[in-house]
């Protein structure tokens, strides 16, 4: 072995022309042990995957199939920037559910709202700019704002959903320190993490608080039609159509394979959320697109919704009854709709650093420090009854309990937590959506 | 010859597995080996049935993968595959007891004690801590007994560091090992072949910027590999026999890596040994077979004829 031969290596030629931003993309050792999940013997209650063996599947191939065989000179072709015409005249059928009324050029359809959430922040951030969130806030959202270099500021909720005095405070603290606020992100129905639902009481005031403010409202909705005991609230964009961008998507309505969602924004917005797609993507999938068309022109797509909700609240319901004979020391909400309950650890415990324990004992969960931006959430965890069959979601709290046991114990051993895992947010992969 | 490699698992390593998996089929399919990518599942004995003339590659990473059972049962089923025997694979995996029989051979290793949860409940966590503190001094690594990839590490230059250390260790097992932290150069050795015919590679050194843990092993950029390692002759010699040592009075088969510290009086003390070294882009075995001037895509060619040839 000679030494005159030896130089050193990073083993990534480029890794000195990244971007700055590239160099946060890392994996981490918290999405690794997420892998364990796919395999069966885990119960998964991580991701917020919708429940696709409710749909009926045979009729959707064979729809699939006529869309190739009949349209496919359309469907496999490029499509318009800003979305086909006929889908976006339908997106405004869904949103009047809502209360939203708006005309088919005010949409643009996105490969899921996820590329919406980017598409907005690329017209809006720049580096060091701030976005305000609920605390806690989505984690695909707060990686979409990483990416870009904001800076987020969380504001928060109590059962009722987003405070309105909090969210005045702090918007004008923020702007007395002369910080740029872009855009208030909330998720008003349902809220990934939290549960909750922004009351009909203060809808009305986090708009005229952020009209006041100066600051745009960007209103994520992919869980208003989820709702198992009461109508959809009115959308915030329905009582602002100047100061609100709104996210939609079929994904979790119908299905996320789709990659479907839209943005309906003010009209000078629109113009640049099209023309950013342009450049990202050129157009969204034509086939894609005229999927989701025929689905809601040929199928009962209310009545599929009535179906899915009945299955989520039955799923729901068996989350709960099993949280309160196993894990009776625990406390969380009790979600009116929508795919999560966010649990709050007994003292003393910190989710992601007992995230391997729950991975040797087959049950995965989300930590609370990835919905935060700032390192806070660890004694909380995000439980989605989605997915799993009841059975399997009582069987996954049982055996949570038995983690939650073992980790109490080592705590009460050593009188401490363990020591903090990382410290960024972990960005999510795509089952945690 | 059918290479079956078996990548997945239900460990904490399952990522890692995958990822050395994959590299593992690539190189082989670029020889022009018949090879296919397998999990430990149900469906894994009737592949095996029904498939002639193959050899498994494991390449699991963590509990039964590296702990003997997964060759104790390829045994059992008369599959020849790569790598270490079920017996010497579970005493390897064991590091307490794999450190044991490196002090029986005078081995140079850091000084140890290991110790589970349990008996931290049973005398109290605090008088176990001042005894660590006091017999072994600081810092100390502490480490799950059985893992790998950094997974559940610590190093420990505080007292008040070691309760918060112990807590995230235990996440990942019952029983801690805690070492005596040993500064100097770190190094990699990777082992080819079994017995007298086993040869040390180019040692690869490992200069991290902060520790050497998970986040640094699986993203590019934060560690410096020199390979070979800038040691001199005398200390590469001293390095490679020690490894070699490893291999061998451990009963290694086929290929192994042996991590070392070169302390700063030049001795080579042993931190850990892997039956199943990691194969990714990242991984210290690649990076060795390439200084040695050879191609992965023959090494792990001739390592699964090797396997195959021993049916």
């Amino acid at each position: 072995m000679s030494t005159s031969d030896s130089h050193g290596t990073r083993l990534d030629p480029w890794f000195d022309s990244y971007a700055a931003r590239a160099h946060r993309m890392r994996a981490s050792e918290i999405r690794a042990l997420f892998s364990v999940a796919s395999r069966p013997e885990v119960v998964s209650l991580a991701g917020g995957m919708p429940y696709i063996g409710g749909l009926p599947l045979e009729e959707l191939g064979a729809m699939a199939q006529r869309l190739i065989v009949e349209q496919g000179e359309v469907a496999l072709q490029y499509g318009s920037g800003q979305g086909d015409e006929g889908l976006r005249e339908q997106i405004t059928q869904v949103m009047a559910l809502e209360g939203i009324s708006a005309h088919p050029d005010d949409v643009v359809v996105t490969t899921g709202s996820q590329q919406a959430l980017d598409l907005v922040s690329t017209v809006f951030l720049d580096p060091g700019d701030v976005v305000v969130a609920e605390a806690p806030s989505y984690v695909g959202a707060l990686g979409v704002f990483r990416a870009h270099e904001a800076d987020v500021v969380h504001v928060p909720m109590d059962a009722d959903g987003l405070i309105p005095v909090a969210l005045d405070r702090t918007l004008g603290e923020l702007a007395a320190a002369g910080k740029r606020v872009k855009f208030l992100y909330t998720v008003p129905n349902f809220h990934n993490p939290g549960g909750v639902t922004l009351t009909m009481e203060r809808r009305p005031q986090v708009v005229e608080i952020c009209q006041r403010h100066g600051v745009l409202i960007l209103e994520d909705n992919p869980y208003g039609l989820l709702g198992f005991d009461s109508e959809p609230l009115p959308a915030m964009r329905s009582m602002s159509e100047e100061g609100v961008i709104y996210l939609g998507s079929f994904s979790k309505t119908f299905a996320p394979g789709y990659r479907v969602g839209w943005a309906v924004a003010p009209h000078a917005v629109r113009e640049k959320l099209v023309l950013a797609s342009e450049a990202a993507i050129l157009s969204p999938s034509n086939a894609s697109q005229l999927a989701i068309r025929a689905y809601l022109e040929h199928f009962d797509w209310q009545g599929q919704i009535k179906k899915f909700r009945e299955q989520y609240r039955e799923r729901r319901d068996a989350m709960i009854s099993a949280l309160e004979e196993h894990i009776p020391e625990a406390s969380w909400n009790v979600p009116d709709g929508g795919f999560y309950v966010w649990v709050k650890l007994p003292e003393g415990l910190d989710a992601k650093s007992m995230l391997p324990r729950a991975v040797t004992a087959r049950v995965a969960y989300v930590a609370g420090t990835a919905f935060y931006a700032d390192g806070q959430g660890r004694g909380y965890m995000r439980l989605s009854y989605c997915y799993p069959t009841p059975d399997r979601i009582r069987e996954g709290v049982r055996r949570l309990a038995t983690v939650i046991d073992a980790e109490m114990e080592t705590v009460r051993i050593f009188g401490t937590g363990a020591e903090p895992v990382g410290d960024s947010v972990d960005f999510p992969s795509p089952d945690l959506a | 010859m059918d290479v079956m490699v078996l990548a997945g698992g239900l460990s904490h390593e399952r990522d890692v597995s995958m990822r050395s998996g994959r590299r593992v089929q690539e190189e082989l399919r670029d020889a022009g080996v018949k090879v296919s990518l397998h999990d430990v599942d149900s469906s894994l004995i009737p592949s095996l049935r029904d498939r002639e003339d193959v050899v498994v590659w494991p390449m699991l990473h963590g509990a039964s993968g590296e702990d003997g059972s997964l060759q104790g049962l390829l045994e059992l089923l008369g599959v020849p595959y790569v790598g270490t025997r079920a017996r010497e694979a579970r005493v390897a995996w064991v590091k307490s007891v794999a450190k044991a029989i490196f002090v029986r051979d005078g081995i140079a290793t850091p000084e140890y004690v290991t110790l589970p949860q349990s008996l931290f409940r049973e005398v109290g966590a605090e008088h176990v801590i001042d005894a660590i503190v006091d017999r072994m001094g600081l810092p100390v690594v502490v480490k799950p007994a059985r893992g790998g990839s950094a997974l559940g590490v610590s190093l420990v230059s505080e007292r008040d560091q070691l309760s918060r250390a112990l807590v995230h260790c235990f996440a990942y097992g019952d029983t801690a090992l805690i070492e005596t932290a040993v500064t100097g150069i770190e190094v990699a050795v990777s082992i080819l072949g079994t017995g007298d015919a086993a040869e040390a590679l180019p040692a690869v050194e490992i200069q991290a910027e902060g520790a050497y843990d998970y986040d640094a092993r699986y993203n590019p950029g934060r560690v410096e590999y020199f390979v070979p390692a800038r040691l001199s002759p005398e200390d590469a010699a001293t390095v490679a026999e020690t490894a070699l040592a490893v291999h061998r009075n451990l009963g290694l088969r086929d290929l192994s890596r042996v991590d070392i510290i070169l302390d700063e009086a030049g001795v080579a003390q042993v931190i850990d040994v892997n039956v199943t070294p990691g194969l990714t882009e990242t991984s210290l075995l690649p990076q060795s077979v390439e200084a040695s001037g050879r191609s992965l895509t023959e090494v792990y060619r001739s390592i699964a004829q090797a396997a195959f040839d021993r049916r």
